[in-house]
């Protein structure tokens, strides 16, 4: 399944896992029902860029550091977008696939 | 055997809350073979609650998630074919009627059913929607967590107002309820169990003019002014909630069917729109009500109306009853 292709972003493995490339991180929780929607459209991504971009998931509940103090995410779902270890991109809330492929689009 | 007047469809449903599945599930066992698309809030409000406590038959709850999740599954299980995404547009103008979805997709059915529902409000000043997601918020079970210890303030004075600022004292130190008036709307279970609650404070005759701090990108108060007095005051806050009530999401339609001067799409006798053959369920036609519980029962109206309606048609102008799958 496409799952396979989705990274599992931690505090602790973060900074090594973005530091190159274009990287896509779902910030998201099991109590979060918006997230369930966004879920689905992150695994399509995660297979259809495939070697081209890295996308994951970080889980708010389980890691208190990043998610709030790098990047002061205040609500869920939010999507954030690296490029070699710099935040280009924010996106907040539920949002169309093709918004979420143009900002990955515009760092490739 | 093909026309160019078939329809892919006898029956198109569009949006998947507890109105959309509910008429999905009733088209379904009527042998419709319906098409549901889900839209982009998928699941509909009741995808942003916790515990639903007034859904008959689980007399201690369930969870809005999880509602609708069982909601989807029984859809699914009498044959609803269900596309995720949202629909671009419409075309009530000639028979069958066009959906046209993202991606660029084309489907033409013979009956429209619209339960599209309704989405939270914003202010309308500009500051709160810039902030969203970085305090500001219309969903507190989604965005509550990240009010550990903060004061926060919850703006709406209706029974959803009351859930939130009920429900963030979880995690905020403070939550104050900045409402337009003196009394509150909500049901009274809900006004005594907020009243209660030793967290809650209460801002009454005043409404939000200004969230700060656009510049800092983030919650750190916000400007209220009496309405009574005019006299403004700035509250220090992280973090402001807003449930001031819902707009039905009908832009697809404008234009297409008769709306009240409010948006909402106009029915009659039963679930019936103007135009024949389009049929509306659940809160995007409904301002009264707006509950779970009514707005599925909307949906299994809306159902039964497409199939008497269908059963009206002389016989070339049904689709095939076996769709070719994939459409």
């Amino acid at each position: 399944m496409a799952s396979e292709n989705v990274k599992t972003f931690t505090d602790s493995n973060f900074e090594e896992e973005t530091k190159q490339g274009v990287v896509l991180v779902d910030f998201w929780a099991e109590w979060c029902g918006p997230c369930r929607r966004i879920a689905p459209i992150v695994e399509q991504l995660a297979s259809e860029y495939a070697g081209r971009a890295t996308i994951g998931k970080m889980n708010v509940d389980e890691n208190p550091n990043v998610p709030t103090s790098r990047f002061h995410v205040r609500g869920i779902p939010t999507l954030v977008v690296l490029k070699n270890g710099q935040h280009v991109d924010t996106i907040v809330g539920l949002v169309p696939k093709e918004d979420i492929v143009s900002a990955i689009e515009r760092h490739l | 055997m093909t026309t160019p007047h078939k329809a892919d469809r006898e029956v198109v449903i569009i949006g998947s809350g507890p109105a959309g599945l509910t008429a999905a599930l009733y088209a379904a066992r009527a042998n419709l073979h319906p098409l549901l698309v889900e839209g982009l809030e998928a699941g509909g409000q009741l995808m942003m609650t916790t515990m639903v406590e007034n859904w008959p038959g689980f007399r201690d709850g369930i969870m809005g998630p999880d509602l609708m999740g069982e909601m989807r599954a029984q859809a699914e299980r009498f044959g609803t074919e269900i596309l995720q995404g949202n629909v671009t547009s419409v075309d009530l103008s000639h028979r069958p009627f066009t959906i046209m979805l993202e991606g660029g997709r084309r489907i033409t059915t013979t009956a429209l059913i619209i339960a599209t529902g309704a989405s939270a409000k914003w202010l309308d000043i500009g500051a709160d929607r810039k902030l969203s997601g970085r305090g500001v918020s219309t969903c507190a079970t989604c965005d509550g967590y990240f009010f550990r210890g903060k004061p926060i303030a919850v703006v709406g004075g209706g029974d959803s107002a009351m859930e939130e600022a009920i429900y963030l004292t979880k995690f905020a130190s403070k939550v104050t309820v900045v409402h337009r008036r003196d009394t509150l709307r909500a049901s009274k279970i809900m006004q005594d169990k907020a009243f209660k609650n030793p967290k809650i404070e209460f801002i009454w005759d005043s409404e939000v003019i200004d969230v700060a701090d656009l510049e800092k990108g983030e919650v750190t108060s916000i400007r209220l002014r009496n309405i009574n007095t005019g006299e403004t005051s700035t509250l220090a806050v992280d973090g402001v909630f807003i449930a001031i009530g819902h707009t039905p999401n009908t832009s697809l339609f404008k234009g297409q069917i008769d709306l009240d001067e409010t948006g909402y799409i106009v029915t009659s006798s039963g679930t019936r729109t103007n135009v024949p053959g389009v049929f509306a369920a659940g809160d995007v036609q409904d301002h009264v009500y707006r509950q779970a519980v009514t707005a599925a029962g909307s949906g299994c109206m809306a159902a039964i109306d497409a199939e008497r309606y269908l059963e009206s048609l002389p016989a070339p102008d049904i689709a095939d009853a076996h769709p070719t799958a994939g459409v």
